[in-house]
């Protein structure tokens, strides 16, 4: 077998072998913040895949966070169903929500499609509301803290660690960022890059644009479940603001700052903002000024987010 | 003996009826070309072929089988390719990787790369380039090199040498007549006739949607003034 893009792959170790060295350095507070950040990346990837390589912008992709978040936490929570099996049935729950959601959604194209994902994504929200009973509502669900404790092939995992946290999250992160290297930089990545570039012109070399269309999302549906139910099952919470309208946006803007169609990108994204945010709003009650002043200056230096503009101007690997 | 018959395109745009039982057949190895004056129909009667216009009426055959219900990504996996007006690359590709896109439509061997890459050597020292950064001429070629990774018995090429150097113009000629004598059957549209008549066997003309006239490339030859009766041009 042989590595497509094989610096890019050498990077993504290095910057695994990073993350994993981070845990021995960093201080409690900043290892918690991290495993949110690796957390909130696999989404912001899932989401990158869609928007940054298929060129589909959704503004409902919090939908897909919550499939993830709710089936695997009420799955636990009512049905004392174990945190692995949970978390598989996130994954599902995302994935199989998204296909659904895409057999109607991308018949629609641009505008279109981003309102109509927009529009998906406020039933959902709404149903998580007018459920409350089920879902706990505004109020959320707080998961049994006995239940956070499991066996998986013989080893003890106690999600109440902070580092077990963070490396079942690093774990994660890994195996999404590998799997999406080998897509992305593979035939399949190419074709979504091709519908995104001219999708006549994809569909005149006969490719069926619709079905590419269709996995691209499907697959971007089920990270982004694989998110939000490893956030649930983590942190042991599971609420309807996670639905709203707001997480769309942020992952949107996760993947904008980081760049767009660039594999470590969301990574980067949501680490700058993160922090960002975290920082400022210890400073400042009016935090989300000043980080929107800093969102415009990143753009006028990197317009193509900051990984995506270093790829054009002097590393074209690095997509 | 045809590869690609044609019968009795209907298509229109609104209410506009913009092909009027448009009909061609095409033999393997030979050069078609369709002239006519802009809005004549020609590039949308590519498109008829490709299915990416609507047709109202008229049935398309190709090496026997009838391609008039596929949808329009089948008809290139049918062996039917399409080099479009202004080439219409992935320009965040690189030359590589249009190509790769072109090798899988079909799961086309290593030898129709070779074969594309044959017909337009440039490409070769440019692999890892990306093509948006190309100059006109080579996007074209790459355009036409992509097309030819499908391995295609038909090739529809719409207005290749537009806006190319004499230098590129000739280049593509070149791949034309090479394509044709390689057993392709080639569906030629073109508004410069000093591209064509090197090149053609056999010319159309059209006007308002329909073919008005048919000539072999002699018959052009000898009497100049059908060009400047069908298109208002002189050679």
């Amino acid at each position: 077998m042989t590595i497509p893009n094989k610096k890019l792959f050498a990077l993504c170790l290095v910057v695994l072998a990073l993350l994993f060295m981070a845990q021995f350095v960093l201080s409690n507070y900043l290892v918690l913040a991290l495993t949110r950040i690796l957390i909130l990346a696999i989404f912001a990837m899932g989401y990158n895949m869609l928007m940054g390589y298929t060129g589909l912008l959704s503004l409902g992709h919090a939908m897909f966070f919550a499939a993830g978040l709710y089936a695997a936490g009420l799955a636990n929570y009512y049905g004392g169903v174990s945190l692995p099996i949970a978390f598989v049935i996130g994954i599902l729950g995302g994935g199989v929500l998204a296909f659904v959601i895409g057999l109607l959604a991308l018949r629609t194209q641009t505008v279109s499609f981003m309102i109509v994902t927009l529009m998906f994504a406020q039933v959902a929200y709404l149903l998580t509301l007018y459920f409350s009973n089920v879902t706990g509502g505004d109020q959320g669900l707080t998961l049994p803290t006995a239940s956070r404790s499991f066996s998986l092939f013989g080893l003890a995992v106690d999600l109440t660690s902070p580092m077990v946290r963070f490396n079942i999250a690093l774990t994660l992160f890994a195996v999404v960022l590998i799997g999406l290297f080998a897509v992305t930089q593979g035939p399949l990545g190419r074709l979504f890059v091709a519908v995104r570039e001219n999708i006549n012109r994809t569909e005149m070399l006969g490719f069926d644009t619709y079905r590419i269309r269709l996995l691209a999302f499907t697959i971007s549906g089920a990270i982004s479940g694989l998110a939000g139910a490893l956030y649930g099952l983590m942190f042991g919470f599971i609420g309807s603001s996670f639905a709203e309208f707001r997480s769309s946006i942020e992952v949107l803007l996760f993947t904008l700052v980081g760049g767009p169609g660039t594999l470590l990108g969301p990574l980067v994204g949501t680490g700058v903002m993160t922090m960002l945010i975290d920082r400022l709003s210890g400073m400042t009650s009016a935090y989300l000024i000043v980080v929107g002043v800093l969102l415009i200056v990143i753009n006028l230096w990197f317009p193509k987010g900051i990984l995506g503009t270093i790829r054009d101007r002097w590393v074209p690997w690095l997509k | 003996m045809s590869v690609m018959t044609v019968e009795g395109f209907d298509a229109f745009y609104g209410r506009s009826q913009a092909l009027r039982g448009f009909s061609v057949e095409l033999r393997g190895g030979e050069v078609l070309c369709l002239l006519g004056r802009n809005g004549a129909g020609k590039t949308t009667a590519l498109k008829a072929i490709m299915g990416t216009i609507r047709r109202t009426a008229g049935r398309i055959v190709l090496d026997g089988r009838d391609l008039s219900a596929l949808p329009a990504y089948e008809i290139p996996r049918a062996g039917i390719a399409h080099v479009p007006q202004g080439r219409r690359l992935f320009a965040e590709l690189t030359v590589a990787e249009n190509l790769e896109i072109g090798l899988s439509t079909r799961k086309s061997s290593r030898r129709a790369l070779d074969y594309a890459l044959g017909l337009f050597p440039v490409l070769t020292e440019r692999m890892h380039q990306r093509s948006g950064t190309l100059s006109g001429g080579e996007q074209t070629m790459l355009t036409m090199a992509r097309a030819m990774c499908i391995e295609p018995a038909v090739i529809l090429l719409d207005e290749p040498t537009e806006g190319l150097m004499p230098s590129a113009i000739a280049g593509i000629r070149e791949a034309v007549i090479r394509l044709r004598d390689n057993g392709v059957a080639v569906l030629l549209v073109e508004q410069r006739v000093d591209a064509v008549l090197p090149v053609a066997d056999r010319v159309a003309f059209m006007d308002h949607g329909e073919i008005k006239a048919r000539f072999t490339i002699d018959e052009v030859r000898n009497d100049l003034s059908l060009l400047h009766r069908y298109v208002g041009v002189g050679a």
